[in-house]
């Protein structure tokens, strides 16, 4: 038993803040309704619910003729082709910014704090890596689409500069939080700065390295289709076809062979990413 | 509550079929509000037994009855009622290590409250002084309020008991109570917690480590053997032999020391990178 | 003395090592397969190399991005791209919370509660989830603008749905890997599961769930900003109408507000993070 006798706590000291924060949220849901104009209601408005109906009615039977499905799989393999191409040259961009933000690679800072150039060239690399990375790639497309017309052209390359910065960013975080201790080392023994890279870094974080290059694949997939939207073909653009057009059933089928195609690729980078790691 | 095993036999939940059975052959009474120590080396099958008792495990052979009734005979429903009449103190408190204590402590009052009572406990606790009195008996009163993870190893052994005093239940099974507490303190958990059986008339049983204060402080001692009943007498008539005979091999244990329980870590959460951005 | 017809080492027969390329290596085959699909996209696509990279292409790439600078800052325009971004920010709140809600609300059928738990809705629950989030926001936008017109609303949806399928699995797994120990302790006092999840697993995750909500919020901000080229609302609509009419100062102002806007959401769901894993 306690010594001094205490007396019960009639109060949860907790209760205000909560009462607090829990207003505080719903003071806010208001004007943030308002703002994305969020009526709920609009969607069973009669005219709506009729559309609605009629398309969703549209997504039975499946469009599934020879001619279409010809189409899905031209347009199926051409979303492939444009993420792979698009993945390969993002690979172009990012491995020379990557090795030139590298502080592992630096001479300078073998010995004490890197130089002033060395450290500024890096910090700068990394800026533009990050530009490159913030700007969506959707935006890239609808330029590029100006500049070089409609087609795979304007998606590959969306895709080569946004991937190329955000695998540019990541190769070189994995880079640096691996193990560094031989790259040093060779590069104290005065083997070039390419030499230490292939044998020393790269060699250590191969295995990561590939594995996030295959995930990144996975997405690529999927930022093709949605770059179909804007005019750089493949699935995307046969969707976005089908939509105007209201035809259900085309619809229907190209969303589940998306959703095929997602899940095969998942598959197969995971399977892949075993294999390797 | 009265306890009645008639050649019960259970496995470990986790062995083969095939295995020897954690407890065999196990042949037990013990009338309503009795208070028994279950004394033994480590893998004697002690917590096994309480398992057993608590309706956790069904029994692979022999007979079990609460109170008269099979439990596992009955329905689904009048199990669950039957389970809200006993309670279970595991070796490792089961306090979820962000709740506050008096949550952590009130929860063990649900069975007897309805639903609408426990979410409305969830926002505000519905019986702060019940909480108090209970946390003051164990010299835990002033954190009352406080996280369960902001309290060390033995305090937060000493909310899992306090739980006990406010559980709706007729029959208390604790498995270690004193594992992580310092002498005075044992000494006032083992008070209070036979005070308070005695003033309910609940069937406590305990499981210890501690031999002397099994022998001290409980009227009925059970030795377990090797998932066997060894011994089942009353305090006075437990001579040194039969406990050397007991701890055979293991006198590491009947000499005080044993290995501590392990503490679960608290691991902040990372966010996984799950997207493509 | 018999001539040997072999010198015969002291130790071991070494073996050399394998040619480069040969039959047996994973590696090798995985390697050439990757090529050929490198190789095949490429040609396959006919990329317009020659249009990109010749000096024509360049001057009308150098005159486009002349036409960027200086970017309008008028403040008319500002207000108007500044209304465009508080109804992105908007969208991306409002659709991560109503996504974290149901998000829970499927994870609990999704997720095996306890060693014992039949889970039959596990599985159908884990398609739906699956089939949610593999479909990109910019196509659920597109689908549902059918239904609710154009404008933020759809936008909002669009997240909302996508966004449940990636909390959704997120949060089944954080369920599944919270510890037991709570959960079996009242478990065993006869609670249901409904009650043992409030009492037991939700506090012990929620920490978690609300990580991953606001690293989501993150990756919303950035999907809301370009939801609008569909006809979703918000500064995406802007960019597309300005870039349609070829106002590219304007846009120019409308992509420096997205840069903004992503790099404050960033921050603000960084600080939350620390402040609610304290």
């Amino acid at each position: 038993m306690s010594t001094t006798v205490l007396r019960a706590p009639d109060r949860d000291p907790a209760w205000l803040g909560r009462v607090f924060w829990i207003s505080a949220l719903l003071v806010l849901l208001w004007p943030l309704g308002v703002a994305t104009e969020f009526k709920p209601w609009v969607l069973v408005e009669p005219r709506n619910l009729k559309v609605t109906a009629q398309f969703l009615g549209g997504f039975w039977p499946l469009t599934l003729n020879a001619e279409f499905m010809g189409l899905v799989l031209r347009e199926t393999w051409r979303t492939v082709a444009m993420a792979t191409a698009g993945l390969t040259l993002a690979l172009v961009v990012a491995i020379p910014f990557t090795l030139l933000s590298n502080r592992v690679l630096s001479i300078s800072a073998l010995v004490g704090p890197m130089a002033r150039g060395p450290a500024w060239l890096r910090q700068g690399v990394r800026w533009f890596l990050v530009f490159l990375r913030s700007i969506p790639e959707l935006v890239w497309a609808l330029v590029f689409v100006r500049v070089v017309g409609l087609g795979p052209t304007a998606g590959v390359l969306a895709i080569a500069l946004t991937y190329g910065g955000m695998l540019g960013k990541v190769y070189g975080e994995i880079l640096e939080s691996g193990e560094t201790h031989t790259t040093q080392n060779l590069l104290r023994n005065g083997s070039g700065r390419l030499q230490a890279f292939f044998y020393g870094l790269l060699p250590t974080n191969a295995a990561e390295l590939t594995s996030y290059t295959v995930y990144r694949w996975e997405c690529a997939i999927r930022s093709s289709v949605v770059l179909g939207f804007v005019g750089a073909g493949g699935l995307g653009q046969q969707m976005d076809n089908s939509m105007k057009m209201f035809n259900g059933g085309e619809v229907a089928t190209l969303l589940l062979v998306f959703i095929a195609l997602v899940a095969l690729a998942d598959q197969v980078s995971a399977w892949l990413r075993k294999a390797l790691g | 509550m009265k306890i009645d095993l008639q050649a019960l036999s259970a496995r470990h939940p986790a062995a083969r079929v095939g295995a020897v059975p954690a407890i065999r052959l196990i042949d037990l009474q013990i009338a309503s509000g009795e208070q028994v120590a279950v004394i033994g080396p480590s893998g004697a099958g002690k917590t096994t037994l309480l398992q057993v008792l608590a309706c956790a495990l069904t029994p692979t052979a022999g007979s079990l009855q609460l109170d008269e009734v099979a439990p596992w005979r009955l329905s689904r429903r009048a199990l669950q009622r039957l389970r809200g009449q006993l309670f279970l103190a595991p070796q490792v408190p089961p306090l979820p290590p962000r709740q506050r204590v008096v949550t952590a402590v009130l929860a063990a009052r649900l069975p007897a409250m309805g639903l609408l009572a426990s979410l409305r406990s969830l926002f505000y606790p519905n019986d702060i002084p019940g909480a108090f009195d209970a946390l003051d008996r164990f010299d835990l009163a002033e954190k009352l309020f406080e996280r369960v993870d902001r309290l060390s190893g033995g305090e937060r052994q000493r909310v899992g008991l306090a739980r006990a005093l406010l559980a709706p239940a007729k029959l208390w099974l604790i498995d270690e109570p004193l594992s992580a507490l310092d002498p005075t303190r044992s000494r006032q958990a083992i008070d209070t917690l036979l005070g308070s059986a005695r003033e309910r008339g609940v069937t406590l049983v305990a499981t210890l480590h501690q031999v002397d204060v099994a022998l001290a402080h409980f009227p009925r001692v059970i030795g377990l053997r090797d998932g066997e009943v060894a011994f089942d007498l009353p305090a006075e008539q437990v001579t040194r032999e039969r406990l050397a005979a007991l701890y055979d091999q293991f006198e590491h244990e009947l000499r005080g020391e044993v290995t501590p329980i392990p503490e679960n870590n608290v691991t902040t959460p990372q966010p996984v990178v799950m997207h493509c951005r | 003395m018999s001539a040997p017809t072999k010198p015969q080492a002291a130790n071991e027969v070494y073996r050399l090592p394998p040619s480069l390329f040969h039959g047996r290596c994973k590696a090798c085959w995985f390697l050439a397969g990757l090529l050929v699909l490198i190789v095949a996209s490429f040609w396959s696509l006919d990329l317009q190399w020659a249009q990109f990279f010749s000096g024509e292409a360049a001057r009308s790439m150098g005159r486009f991005l002349a036409e960027f600078f200086p970017p309008d800052t008028s403040p008319e325009f500002v207000s108007r791209v500044a209304q465009g971004a508080w109804e992105t920010l908007a969208m991306s709140a409002l659709g991560t919370l109503i996504a974290a809600v149901v998000g829970l609300a499927l994870a609990l059928p999704a997720s095996r509660l306890h060693e014992g738990d039949a889970a039959w809705g596990r599985a159908p629950t884990r398609l739906l989830l699956n089939a949610l989030r593999s479909i990109p926001e910019l196509v659920w936008a597109a689908l549902l603008l059918i239904s609710a017109g154009l404008g933020p609303f759809a936008g909002t949806l669009a997240l909302a749905l996508h966004t449940s399928g990636v909390l959704g699995r997120l949060f089944a797994e954080a369920i599944e890997n919270a510890p037991t120990g709570p959960g079996a302790a009242l478990r065993v006092q006869g609670l249901g599961a409904g009650r043992v999840f409030l009492f037991a697993t939700l506090p012990q995750v929620l920490p978690q769930l609300m990580s991953y909500t606001l690293y989501r919020w993150e990756n919303n901000i950035r999907a809301a900003a370009i939801l609008g080229v569909v006809g979703a609302g918000g500064l995406g609509q802007l960019l597309s109408f300005h870039m349609g009419l070829f106002q590219m100062n304007k846009t120019a102002t409308v992509l420096a507000a997205m840069l903004l806007l992503v790099g404050l959401v960033d921050a603000m769901s960084n600080l939350s993070r620390r402040l609610l894993t304290r």
